[in-house]
């Protein structure tokens, strides 16, 4: 290893990326839109459910009840129907999830049986949020019966019902159970996988399709020089990008951060490295700019988004899936960064992730080496 | 293919397209694994250690290659980095490189603003930068004018008068006269290796007839296979026929053309150039002169 040679290849990249303005563009904004896009955008909260009533009786009970909905956060009602037409047009339309419809003979029902129907219509196109918004309905009605009950018993000067057992929930890390503040760390670390890949993915095939590799080759430069003075310049690149996804994490989207800042940064640029390396490594096996970096957007994007516990929950994936998932670099660093956020951890306690982040890294080193060498003969 | 070139010698590599000549320089440059033999520079296996001939090798591929989005003194700074070259030595030789090119006060120029005859010498000079045993040149002069050829050979000449070993490729044959020696490759062989007098002497036997006339397809089809004529081979608007004696032979061809009612205006001996030596050689399709 020889450090001159190094340091020569580094400050080639680094005039390289200061004159590319396109890459220089990918490096500054990318990240800037992808945590906009996905800290907006993903959101599994649901709120504000749009809800049409069809009130047949409009009575004083059945008034109370709508009141009772209109009061929930969990629903908005946007339509009041008429007939069953009209609210079949509003779920067909889609401007309704649900539909709750209020029996003629509700207060009737109430008074004399102590018991009555509310039907309520939902469109499981989307069977998540149906099912949520059917708990939410549920939970809305019986709060609603039960203040009924509760009155009757008054009015007739008993005492309300006792309830034997009662659950106290305390929940621990995300008090607020606000989805957000667990996904906006996950956020953090796939935007750094998508940019970190796309950051060196143009590195290698850049020189195959100029015809410098060539020359290149043909100095005393060995693969492994080559792959540390271009990953170089990028590690500095993607930490400024980390620094500033991390910022945005934690100052606009206000995500809780209860970690300490060297942990994090310790291992982000862990993480980054393996990131480099799997993009360089991409570069390196593919010799066209567009193949490589297209090729960078579907390993990482599709993995990163679907198995690394982003979204969806690994331990409730099926066994073979579960597998597959100790491959997702970006699942480690998942972990970690949620841990670092909510939990507060320390190095100490995220031994494993980081353990795997430091293998990943040396196999993506090795085969990086290895596919340039390939490559050249 | 077994050769070998020496310090202060131009060997030139002539073939037609496909022959070998690039992959024959890849191979000593280190930059393809031989699938047998043995290639030694400067007394090391190249397919051994290869980085170590690396570092006495300057090689120009056939594209050009150097990075168009730095400057000329930028380029010339990173090949010095990654060949080693610092310091006083490293100032020096920056000079020469950029005298050589002739790009005095133009280190800041983008290499993108360069037209191809600069580039080209820049190349050079960044092949040279660490002053190298031995320089590798593939087709260093396709796609430049003729005006920027001259130049270019008179910086091989002068460094192979500096001692430097100059292996080149070229496709064409008044550039191979240029070379010291010439190794003459078809289908992957060494078809004859020599200085280009040598050559013209060992590879045509006989003497050579120019005719020139109105119609040189109706003489090469009547001149062809004809009885004391060895060979015919069109050369623009003439033909090259090669026979056992100029002298002698030239009655008897002027006999078969007029029999053929075909007319000539010149018909004369002359000395045999590259290009019949290629044909003789290479054979094979005549039709296709070598680069075209």
């Amino acid at each position: 290893m020889n450090l001159r040679r190094v340091k020569a290849i580094a400050k080639k990249e680094i005039i390289q990326i200061w004159r590319d303005p396109r890459s220089l563009m990918v490096v500054l904004l990318m990240p800037l839109m992808q945590m906009a896009l996905l800290g907006y955008g993903v959101n599994l909260d649901i709120e504000h459910v749009p809800i049409c009533i069809f009130d047949r009786e409009g009575s004083q009970q059945s008034e109370s009840l709508m009141k009772a909905f209109q009061a929930s956060v969990y629903f908005n009602i946007v339509e009041t129907e008429r007939d069953y037409d009209s609210l079949k047009r509003a779920i067909d339309g889609g401007r309704c999830k649900m539909a709750i419809v209020i029996p003629p003979d509700f207060s009737e029902y109430l008074a004399t049986r102590n018991s009555a129907r509310v039907q309520a219509i939902l469109d499981a196109t989307d069977d998540n949020t149906a099912n949520i918004a059917r708990g939410y309905a549920e939970s809305v009605v019986e709060t609603f019966s039960n203040n009924i009950e509760a009155k009757r018993l008054q009015s007739l000067g008993q005492q309300p019902p006792n309830t034997p057992a009662v659950a106290q929930y305390r929940v621990w890390f995300n008090e607020d159970l606000e989805s957000r503040d667990f996904i906006i760390p996950g956020v953090v670390a796939i935007v750094l996988a998508l940019v970190g890949a796309q950051l060196t993915s143009l590195t290698i095939s850049r020189e195959w399709e100029r015809g410098t590799m060539e020359v290149l080759a043909s100095t005393p430069v060995t693969s492994a020089e080559l792959m540390i003075g271009k990953i170089l310049p990028y590690f500095f690149v993607g930490m400024l990008d980390a620094a500033f996804c991390l910022a945005i994490a934690v100052f606009w989207f206000e995500a809780p951060f209860r970690g300490s800042a060297f942990t994090l940064l310790a291992t982000t640029a862990l993480f980054l490295i393996v990131v480099l390396g799997v993009g360089y490594f991409i570069s390196a096996s593919i010799r066209s700019q567009v193949g490589a970096s297209q090729i960078a957007l579907l390993v990482t994007m599709l993995p990163t988004t679907l198995l690394s516990g982003f979204a969806f929950p690994i331990d409730q994936m099926p066994p073979p899936v579960q597998a597959v998932t100790y491959l997702v670099h970006s699942r480690y660093y998942m972990t970690i960064l949620k841990a670092i956020f909510l939990k507060g951890s320390g190095l100490g306690d995220l031994l494993a992730p980081i353990g795997a982040l430091v293998v990943f890294a040396l196999v993506v080193g090795v085969l990086a080496t290895r596919a340039f060498r390939k490559g050249l003969g | 293919m077994s050769f070998e070139a020496r310090r202060g010698e131009i060997l030139g590599f002539l073939g037609p397209n496909g022959a070998g000549k690039s992959t024959t320089i890849r191979i000593l440059c280190g930059l393809l694994r031989p699938s047998g033999g043995r290639a030694e520079i400067a007394g090391i296996d190249v397919a051994r250690y290869p980085e170590k001939v690396r570092a006495n090798i300057g090689y120009m591929s056939q594209k050009f290659s150097l990075y168009s989005d730095l400057s000329v003194g930028e380029n010339l700074r990173f090949f010095g980095g990654v060949y080693g070259v610092r310091g006083d030595r490293l100032a020096k030789r920056l000079a020469f490189a950029v005298n050589m090119a002739g790009l005095k006060d133009r280190e800041d120029t983008l290499v993108a603003d360069l037209s191809g005859g600069w580039k080209q010498r820049l190349a050079l000079g960044c092949a040279v930068l660490h002053e190298p045993a031995i320089l590798f040149l593939d087709e260093p002069t396709s796609g430049v004018d003729p005006a920027s050829r001259r130049r270019f050979w008179d910086l091989i000449y002068s460094l192979a008068g500096d001692g430097v070993c100059v292996v080149i490729t070229t496709h064409y044959m008044d550039e191979a006269e240029y070379c010291n020696r010439i190794a003459l490759i078809n289908a992957g062989k060494l078809a004859a290796l020599g200085s280009p007098s040598e050559l013209k002497r060992s590879a045509i036997h006989g003497e050579i007839l120019l005719i020139e006339g109105d119609d040189p397809g109706g003489m090469l089809e009547a001149l062809e296979g004809s009885p004391g004529v060895h060979d015919v081979a069109p050369f623009g608007s003439s033909l090259h026929i090669v026979v056992d004696d100029a002298t002698r032979d030239q009655p008897a061809i002027e006999a078969l053309l007029k029999q053929h009612e075909l007319g000539w205006s010149r018909i004369e001996p002359i000395k045999p150039t590259l290009e019949d030596v290629f044909v003789q050689l290479v054979g094979g399709d005549r039709a296709r002169a070598p680069g075209s």
